[in-house]
């Protein structure tokens, strides 16, 4: 498992750069990784992220989009303004979370 | 899986799918013919894909306002089901077989064909309806789902998608 250094933070992630440790995840980090893919975040960004997270924490895997969108209440049209061309990928990496896995 | 530490391995978002396109024709009007364009046409738009849907034939049915919400599944002529043939004729059996389907699709948190495609148009998805299908079925714009950008002839679709990925459905 390769150990990256963002911010000045030792955090371990996968072979593409998700983390891998829930844990080592904070807001701050999230501002950093955010920065890293070219996206400032916003409250709304961040709502999608603590959804995410929350969500996470609770089925133990990565909302899809369609769940951020039906269950966390957030249009799927704006997640794709808010994290453009890959949003399920860019918001499970700011999240600190692996990909989603699910097909929808 | 390596060892080690690497600086700032931030994965590649924006190049690999820039510039792709995909096209998919679909032209069956079953359920289950239905599904894998529509998984597939969202997969495409959530890696940042460029996609066209192309609706010919029986699979206008996906876009006619009245049926889009009631395709069917039958086991007739689908040996995959590996049940006998000849059940699959009996009355009720297509209603059945299409409400077990529906069932297993939803329990997977997956939508309905409608509901799918306001996700498509939501997610920056193309819709095109067949001219010639369209003709033949004397149907208008106001029949169709309100996403369908428009009715078009084959060679505006193959305009449309030139140097597209093409996927027959």
């Amino acid at each position: 498992m390769p150990v990256t250094t963002i911010a000045g933070r030792t955090v371990h992630v996968d072979d593409e750069g998700f983390l891998t440790v829930y844990e080592e995840w904070d807001p701050d980090l999230a501002e950093e990784l955010a920065a890293a893919i070219g996206i400032g975040l916003t409250d709304a960004h961040r709502r999608a992220i603590d959804f995410l997270r929350a969500d996470y924490a609770v089925q133990g895997e990565t909302a899809t989009l369609r769940r951020v969108s039906t269950v966390g209440g957030i249009p799927t049209k704006e997640l794709f303004a808010l994290f453009p061309k890959k949003p399920a990928k860019k918001l499970a990496y700011i999240a600190g979370l692996p990909k989603p896995h699910g097909c929808v | 899986m390596t060892t080690g530490t690497t600086p700032a391995l931030v994965p590649d978002f924006d190049d690999e799918a820039a510039g792709r396109k995909l096209a998919i024709i679909c032209s069956k009007g079953n359920l289950d013919m239905a599904y894998p364009a529509l998984v597939l046409a969202n997969a495409a738009l959530g890696e940042g894909v460029e996609t066209h849907l192309f609706f010919t034939f029986w699979g206008f049915d996906m876009i006619i306002k009245a049926r889009m919400g009631d395709l069917k599944f039958t086991m007739l002529g689908n040996t995959a089901t590996h049940l006998p043939q000849g059940l699959g004729g009996l009355p009720g059996m297509t209603a059945m077989a299409t409400h077990r389907m529906k069932k297993q699709i939803a329990d997977l948190g997956v939508p309905e064909v409608p509901e799918f495609l306001d996700q498509i148009v939501a997610s920056g998805g193309h819709l095109w309806a067949c001219r010639m299908s369209a003709d033949m079925m004397h149907l208008t714009r106001e029949e169709l789902y309100d996403g369908v950008e428009d009715i078009i002839n084959a060679a505006d679709f193959i305009e449309k998608t030139t140097e597209a990925q093409l996927l027959f459905i």
